[in-house]
């Protein structure tokens, strides 16, 4: 996704799908953990590949990476990105163990988190859907939990085959003294992208 | 003992002089290619994220392709006064991070880096005495001037030489 297409009329549409899909994701992981969860107005960043190592605390630090393949009327995927610290804390929340227990990833915290990015970038699908129109429909995720840089790179070769940046929705859920950064990649492929930028434009 | 470290990020490339190290963190699908002039002990290496740069639209940027990426770093290496004849590589990198089926570009660009990467070399007529590539997991990689020994780290796989 070219990021030099987009002015300021669909950064703050992509801005308000951010908001109402992690408002959505935000009720969502409340229902999961059974708890109250709060969240912070998502930020829509647009940054070089020169930073994307700066993203997350480093191109070295732990982060788990949630895809999700979309198809419909838009094709291409999302990834939810988010520190593995992070993952731990919501993996033992899921468990009913202590936050900062050590997680060791099998395949039932591996499916309890695949699930749990299943369900946030869902709800962002699903507001992207409905303020666009478009038929979106989510794939099976996937997952890896490995270096930010490594995993990163996943969408920033996307967008590397047109622009040298890459955009991404940062959202920060806030559940009693846990804090949970994530960001979402929308990665749709070239033609979706047009389509998506025009059903942008046409909002307005 | 080298006090040069010298960073290179993604869709980058850096050379230098002995002695020197260049480190690149977190390679995934991206390929880290290390060129190693054995007389003068120049060394480069640049940071691939993309096979070939006639594939894309965007190419402003030589360091993001194989074939623009290798020759622009051999062409600086050179103009440092490394030699064509004593150089030869050491690969990293090309992971496919995702399994995820439906992305068919996704999942093999990895694959397709390292594969464009060893073409270009091959025309270039520069040997590949090591690598280090393919899996699911990512690496960070240092490449030291001393002896072109290349140094790769892993989250769970331990750290190697090459």
């Amino acid at each position: 996704m070219d990021a030099s297409f987009l002015n300021s009329f669909h950064l703050d549409i992509l801005k308000e799908i951010g908001n109402i899909g992690a408002g959505n994701a935000a009720t969502a992981l409340a229902n999961i953990l059974d708890k109250k969860v709060d969240m912070k107005v998502p930020q829509i960043r647009i940054m070089g590949f020169s930073e994307v190592s700066e993203v997350l605390g480093g191109a070295e630090t732990a982060v788990a990476g949630i895809l999700l393949g979309i198809r419909g009327d838009i094709s291409g995927y999302i990834l939810f990105v988010l520190e593995e610290t992070a993952a731990k804390v919501l993996v033992n929340i899921l468990m009913g163990k202590n936050p900062e227990e050590e997680v060791a990833y099998n395949e039932i915290t591996l499916s309890a988190l695949k699930e749990v990015g299943n369900i946030l970038t869902g709800s962002y699908l699903s507001a992207l859907s409905t303020l666009t129109g478009l038929m979106i429909k989510p794939d099976v995720p996937d997952i890896a939990i490995d270096m930010a840089g490594a995993i990163l790179s996943v969408p920033a070769i996307d967008f590397g085959k047109t622009t040298d940046t890459v955009l991404y929705i940062e959202t920060e859920f806030i559940e009693g003294k846990n804090r949970v950064i994530g960001d979402f990649f929308l990665v749709p492929d070239t033609d979706s992208y047009m389509k998506l930028i025009n059903t942008l434009g046409a909002i307005y | 003992m080298s006090e040069n470290v010298i960073k290179v990020g993604m869709a980058d490339l850096k050379h230098t002089l002995h002695p020197g190290t260049l480190i690149t963190l977190g390679l995934g699908s991206c390929v880290g290619v290390a060129l190693y002039d054995t007389k003068t002990k120049i060394i480069g290496l640049a940071h691939i994220m993309l096979p070939w740069s006639h594939q894309a639209r965007n190419r402003f940027n030589k360091a993001k392709f194989a074939d623009t990426g290798i020759k622009l770093l051999l062409d600086n290496m050179i103009e440092s006064g490394a030699h064509r004849d004593s150089i030869v590589a050491k690969l990293a990198g090309g992971a496919q991070m995702f399994a995820y089926t439906a992305v068919s570009d996704v999942i093999r660009v990895g694959e397709r880096n390292v594969e464009a990467t060893k073409k270009v070399l091959a025309d270039f007529n520069i040997p590949v005495i090591a690598e280090d590539t393919g899996g699911r997991h990512g690496r960070t990689i240092e490449f030291y001037s001393e002896d072109g020994r290349l140094m790769i780290k892993t989250i769970g796989y331990g750290i190697t030489y090459i």
